[in-house]
């Protein structure tokens, strides 16, 4: 790999390198993707930023054929997606790939998230990538928010009803933003169609900045689990064939798991009030969002004040912009972090803790213990974060990604 | 060119030139704020959905502590006719004990000032998330204080509307309606 820097690859096709000389995509990719140096040492946590990307073109294959057959009216929408259902040839597939994809988009990108907290991908200097990364990650939520409105059932209507009155929480300006989104004076038909276009444009958004990410990510390379920085040609390889593989292998088994549920549980991951058209006089006894919203759900009920709740819940994503200056670790990696390792594990029992609380009626002890997890959430971020980093003392790190591996090996 | 006859560097007397761009800068930003405009007016509600803002209700056949939901403006609307002891219950409520406190006459009276204090028009929409509240069919949960009750989130309203229990900030909203007649209501 160390040969072909400095010097464009010489293409032996007389049309590639008449194309490449007038718009060098293939030395972009050749560069990019095939000799581009690589951490040696990469784990299976670092297939889920492949995995993710193959979810999103799916995503969008999917949804570009569904929206071929969606009415984005109030009183066709839900029966046009039952028409997908039942009478549009292989619609029952592009729905259902749809609806699964949401979730395991999400299952690859907590996962993805989860690598960076744990192996510290986002210090420096690698800030702006991180902040990119939280920019899709909101933009996702949006997309998935506006999505689930779409099929017009009972949950698109009530999910969209709270979560667009969250909005009215905010002082002075918050009534006019909620008619801005609503178009009227609840969710309506206009709602339901500013909701349609927008779900149609943020993948396209989300794409672009995915694009940034990558650019961002190829000026520094990418983290490793060790959270050293490679010294020479012994700590890499090159991307081709060696991730390119070993990302296929992994986008392979998730791809595996995606489909047992598209095909054997597809709606397992669902509610069964979303096969119910809406009605705005009737309130669902239960309102629960998708499961990947859960936590955030739980923060905003545990806040007994709206305001509060709904500042606490856009909080707990704020502070994820500042997390490279709240860690104060010089270390990366956890592997090498013997006390704030276990605090990261914890952190993800709170979220899951979170989770549960959120799937549940805000009653009895699911209110005290939603209470809890949310100031331990906070707590991990602007408390253990910032000072543990002072007075943790981390285990010597290896002298090479070389020396490490190897010594491994022997 | 006559690059020698500007002042070099930016400190010094403001140029010409500075001036331009000043000038050039503000209207360009003005000419954007001018374009952006309609494109977030485009969001408002349209005259079409304007149009449907209001409805009329004849309340004759809502017996004594009965009540009924019309939908206004896509949302619920209840219409209480309420009991003398629902009505004693709510006045008798020290202003004290509401987080938004409201009397219970002033939640009974028409864009006409007058006062009937057995017909309650409200919206039937919490005042927190937007959900619609039980209690105003029978067999409905009325919760604590015997007026509506949240499922979603556990706020409670007395038999005025007010906010007793749970995150719910304010009253359910009380609409502009007028009584047209005895019987016949406007609202909107």
């Amino acid at each position: 790999m160390a040969s072909s820097h400095g010097t464009p690859p010489a293409f032996n096709n007389k049309v590639i390198a008449w194309i490449d000389h007038r718009l060098p995509i293939f030395s972009y990719i050749e560069k990019e993707y095939h000799t581009f140096p690589t951490p040696r040492n990469f784990n299976y946590f670092w297939n889920f930023g492949a995995i993710a990307t193959v979810m999103l073109v799916l995503m969008i294959a999917t949804g570009v054929v569904l929206a071929t057959n969606y009415t984005p009216h109030t009183s066709m929408a839900f029966d046009s997606v039952e028409r997908i259902m039942r009478d549009v040839p292989s619609g029952w597939l592009m729905r259902y790939l749809h609806m699964n994809g949401a979730s395991f988009f999400f299952i690859a990108v907590y996962v993805h998230i989860f690598r960076g907290m744990y192996y510290g991908s986002y210090k420096a200097p690698r800030e702006l990538l991180w902040i990119l990364g939280v920019i899709i990650f909101l933009l996702m939520m949006a997309t998935a928010f506006m999505g689930y409105v779409l099929p017009w059932g009972q949950m698109s209507f009530w999910g969209a009803t709270v979560i667009t009155n969250l909005f009215s929480a905010i002082p002075v300006v918050g009534d006019s933003i909620v008619t801005w989104l609503w178009g009227g004076f609840a969710v309506e038909n206009p709602t339901l169609n500013r909701f349609y276009a927008l779900h149609y444009l943020l993948p396209f958004v989300i794409v672009a900045v995915v694009a940034l990410h990558v650019v961002a990510l190829h000026v520094h390379g990418s983290n490793n689990p060790l959270g050293i920085d490679p010294k020479g040609p012994q700590d890499t390889v090159p991307f081709h064939p060696y991730y390119t593989m070993k990302d296929g292998f992994g986008v392979v088994v998730f791809l595996i798991v995606y489909a047992a549920f598209v095909f054997f549980s597809p709606n397992m991951l669902g509610d069964a009030a979303n096969y119910i058209e809406a009605n705005p006089l009737v309130t669902p006894t239960h309102i629960v969002p998708e499961w990947y919203f859960l936590p955030y759900y739980a923060i905003l009920r545990a806040i007994p004040d709206k305001l509060g709740g709904v500042l606490a819940m856009f909080g707990a994503i704020a502070v994820l912009f500042v997390l490279p200056w709240l860690d104060t670790s010089r270390v990366r990696s956890c592997s090498f972090r013997p006390i704030y390792k276990w605090f990261m594990f914890v952190l993800v029992i709170d979220v899951v803790v979170l989770g549960v609380c959120g799937a549940n009626p805000p009653e009895g002890w699911y209110v005290p213990i939603a209470q809890l997890a949310t100031v331990y959430y906070f707590f991990h971020f602007l408390i253990l974060l910032p000072v543990l980093g002072k007075i943790e003392r981390p285990r010597p790190l290896p002298p090479s990604i070389a020396d490490a591996v190897l010594k491994k090996a022997g | 060119m006559a690059a020698s006859s500007i002042p070099a560097g930016g400190h010094g007397d403001p140029t010409r030139r500075d001036f331009l761009m000043v000038a050039t800068g503000a209207l360009g930003a003005v000419g954007v704020a001018a374009v952006a405009w309609p494109f977030i007016n485009n969001l408002n509600p349209a005259a079409d959905t304007l149009a449907l803002s209001s409805v009329e209700v004849n309340v004759q056949p809502i017996a004594v502590g009965q009540a009924v939901t019309v939908k206004w403006r896509g949302k619920p609307l209840f219409i209480r006719h309420r009991t003398p002891e629902e009505i004693k219950e709510a006045e008798a409520v020290p202003l004290s004990q509401l987080r938004d406190p409201q009397t219970d006459n002033s939640r009974v009276t028409d864009t006409a000032k007058k006062v009937r204090p057995e017909w309650l028009v409200q919206i039937g929409v919490c005042t927190h998330l937007g959900c619609v509240p039980l209690g105003n069919k029978p067999g409905d949960p009325k919760g604590p204080f015997g007026g509506w009750f949240c499922p979603c989130h556990g706020s409670a309203y007395d038999t005025s509307g007010r906010i007793r229990q749970g995150p719910a900030p304010k009253n359910l909203e009380i609409p502009p309606y007028l009584f047209t007649s005895d019987t016949l209501v406007r609202v909107g």
